[in-house]
């Protein structure tokens, strides 16, 4: 996993509400067996028609968006399957954060497993961002701030440990392996066995 | 040191788990004591392992089938798997390889135990009161009513649970849904669960596990408590459970995965003391009154978006809910028993299980299925299937005009070929009704298997009462 300290870039809106991991990459595209290559597939039918074409009015197929590497989307972004396909599409699309005022457990959790910054913000700033989409923003992930164009600050809500991991590139299943010896102890000491 | 007496059951299986406590940098190390693994989620977890030289810690708390990419239709050798595709039939492989190399018992093809994993870890009797069951599948919540803390994982941390048994977690919160009085006649589980969704929204249960109570609750059997817990990842909770008492432990009595012996009794004595203490104090709760609810639909592209078959649907001023109705072509102020059917699926990790077949069965018996509605009848497993057929059950879905077919995910996701044709409505048994879920373009109607199957022999969708 790759460290990942600040970020600066322009903003992708897609304001949609409950976006769901089904459309972040549909099922079909599962059948893979390695995690390369699935940015084709990001937002696939949203993205194209049923003829493979573009569709023009999808915030994503906008030229100007096409390097943005934050997107901001409506409330509540990741809800449904525990595919870590879709922050893994996301990233392999080129983003390296999203921004919601929620985010569903597991897409937290496999998003920043893989390096993808999900940032929440409150209501306000959310609106705000919806509203002025392809704006440049500056995210001090050391710091867990964001920062807008007008220069106001924006702190934002990050688990300690997620982010010590993201900032060092550090991946957790080293760490994990470090507490073998605990594990061993808690397998032979514990007062039932599964 | 006192123990204290306002645990809730989450927190005492919780507790019991912790291998090293969760502090402000943190997370816990919690251990897993059953780990389920199914096709999809699996191949790259195993391609870390072989990177990293790394072997299965457990492979006796491990057990995987195969269900999401197979065909419900009969396979008999690798060459049937054609009909899925090569990347599937690659996937299917690449299962059986890892399972063989890692030492992991697999029921695969040609066992008659292969199932939708959410199925099989029940009816093997392997998903136990307070146990930590994981599985990279958020419907692993299901195992929750059995009084495990169960919940669905990624594929980054299906590859931490095979290298170390453990997961880093940081501590949910909890969520009591109190479930009281007494289901009107009609009225199933998948009312309640869909009731409860629309009441606290798909994002209402977002970082708690949810624990069902009251005397409706109590008053279920085992596959209707895991219909309700299946679907707590619907409304955004970690898991869903439900206490463990008699109606537990006559299920698992006899399967072929509980301990047995002097063991079993042991077992059942500590499964017994499992419950939140009468002062547990939950993070939050909400009240339903089943006595109140009627059979439910959803009417837009969200399980959250829930109505009363017989009740008009809602309007908002949003522009996500317009989105939402303009793709179902549902019309606010109108009840979705307006709505013509064309396609019915009974099935999935929710409703593929026998009492689900039998509830569709019992409409469907001495009836046939409209003229240009296709039913298809999904059993969540082998064994439902055989439970099925030695009651005759497929012989009434038959007879009606369904397709009886092997287990597996089907088209719950559309993965293996079972595909909604784009704009057509679909009531389906399953848990989401999210755009395109079922297949391009496909409209979603989720419902009870009662109302799956009045649904289609009406050829619109259906309040079941109306039936019988
Ligand atoms: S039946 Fe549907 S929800 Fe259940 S495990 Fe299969 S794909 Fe997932």
């Amino acid at each position: 996993m790759e460290a990942l300290t600040t970020l600066r870039s322009r903003t992708v809106v897609l304001p949609i509400r409950d976006i769901d991991t089904d459309q972040i990459i549909p099922a079909r595209f599962l059948t893979t067996t390695t995690r390369e290559g699935l940015g084709e597939a990001l937002f696939q039918d949203l993205r194209f028609d049923r003829d493979g074409a573009e569709r023009a009015e999808f915030p994503l197929n906008d030229p100007a968006s096409r390097d943005c590497e934050i997107l901001v989307a409506g409330n509540n972004f990741g809800c449904g399957s525990s595919r870590e396909h879709a922050p893994w599409a996301l990233l392999d699309y080129g983003f390296k954060a999203v921004i919601s005022t929620e985010f569903a457990d597991i897409f937290r959790n496999n998003s920043l497993k893989n390096g993808l910054l999900p940032i929440i913000v409150d209501k306000d700033t959310h609106e705000w961002l919806m509203a002025n989409p392809g704006v440049e923003l500056c995210v001090d992930v050391e710091a867990s701030r964001l920062q807008l164009p007008d220069g106001r600050v924006v702190e934002y809500p990050i688990d300690a440990f997620a982010r010590y991991c993201l900032t060092q590139g550090i991946d957790q299943l080293g760490y994990l392996l470090q507490h073998s010896d605990a594990i061993a102890t808690f397998e032979e000491t514990r007062s039932w066995k599964p | 040191m006192a123990v204290p007496n306002d645990r809730t059951l989450f927190e005492k299986v919780w507790a019991e788990h912790v291998v090293v406590p969760e502090t402000a940098e943190t997370p816990a190390v919690l251990y897993i004591d059953l780990h389920l693994v199914h096709e999809v989620t699996t191949p790259q977890a195993f391609s870390l392992l072989r990177e990293r030289g790394l072997a299965v810690r457990r492979p006796d708390l491990t057990l995987a089938t195969m269900d999401h990419s197979t065909p419900t239709t009969p396979v008999t050798s690798f060459r049937d798997l054609a009909v899925v595709g090569e990347s599937a039939a690659n996937q299917i492989r690449q299962m059986e390889e890892n399972c063989r190399d890692f030492g992991i018992d697999l029921y695969g093809f040609g066992s008659d135990r292969r199932g939708i994993v959410h199925v099989i870890g029940p009816e093997l009797g392997a998903s136990q009161p307070g146990k930590t069951i994981v599985c990279g599948d958020s419907h692993t919540s299901t195992h929750g009513a059995f009084g495990a803390l169960a919940f669905g994982i990624g594929t980054t941390e299906v590859g931490h649970v095979l290298a170390t048994q453990c997961l880093l977690q940081r501590k949910p919160k909890s969520l009591a849904v109190n479930v009281s009085g007494r289901l009107p006649v009609g009225v199933t589980a998948k009312d309640v669960i869909l009731a409860i969704i629309g009441e606290i929204g798909v994002d209402g249960g977002t970082g708690h596990v949810i624990e069902y109570r009251g005397d409706a609750i109590r008053a279920l059997d085992m596959e209707s408590r895991m219909t309700i817990c299946n679907m707590s990842i619907e409304a955004g909770a970690r898991a869903g459970l439900v206490g463990p008492d008699n109606t537990t432990i006559e299920y698992l009595a006899g399967r072929p995965r509980v301990p047995q012996g002097v063991a079993w009794d042991t077992a059942v004595n500590r499964w017994r003391s499992l419950c939140s203490d009468d002062d547990a104090r939950f993070d939050k709760s909400v009240s339903i009154d089943a006595g109140a609810l009627q059979p439910m639909v959803t009417f837009g592209t969200n399980p959250g978006m829930v109505v009363g078959v017989n009740d008009p649907v809602p309007d908002a001023p949003d522009a996500s809910f317009r989105k939402a109705l303009e793709y179902m072509k549902v019309t606010p102020g109108k009840p979705m028993s307006e709505n013509p059917v064309d396609v019915v699926f009974v099935g999935s990790c929710t409703n593929g299980r026998l009492s689900d077949l039998q509830q569709a069965a019992g409409i469907l018996e001495g009836r046939k299925v409209a003229d240009g509605v296709r039913m298809l009848v999904v059993p969540g497993s082998q064994q439902v299937k055989r439970q099925a057929e030695e009651l005759g059950l497929h012989r009434v879905f038959v007879e009606a005009g369904a397709e009886w077919r092997e287990s597996g995910c089907s088209m719950c996701l559309g993965m293996n070929g079972d595909t909604v044709p784009s704009g057509q409505l679909s009531v389906s048994t399953s848990n989401r009704n999210f755009e395109g879920r079922q297949g391009i373009g496909a409209r979603t109607v989720l419902a009870s298997p009662a109302t799956a199957a009045a649904s289609a022999v009406m050829g619109r969708v259906t309040d079941p009462r109306t039936l019988t």
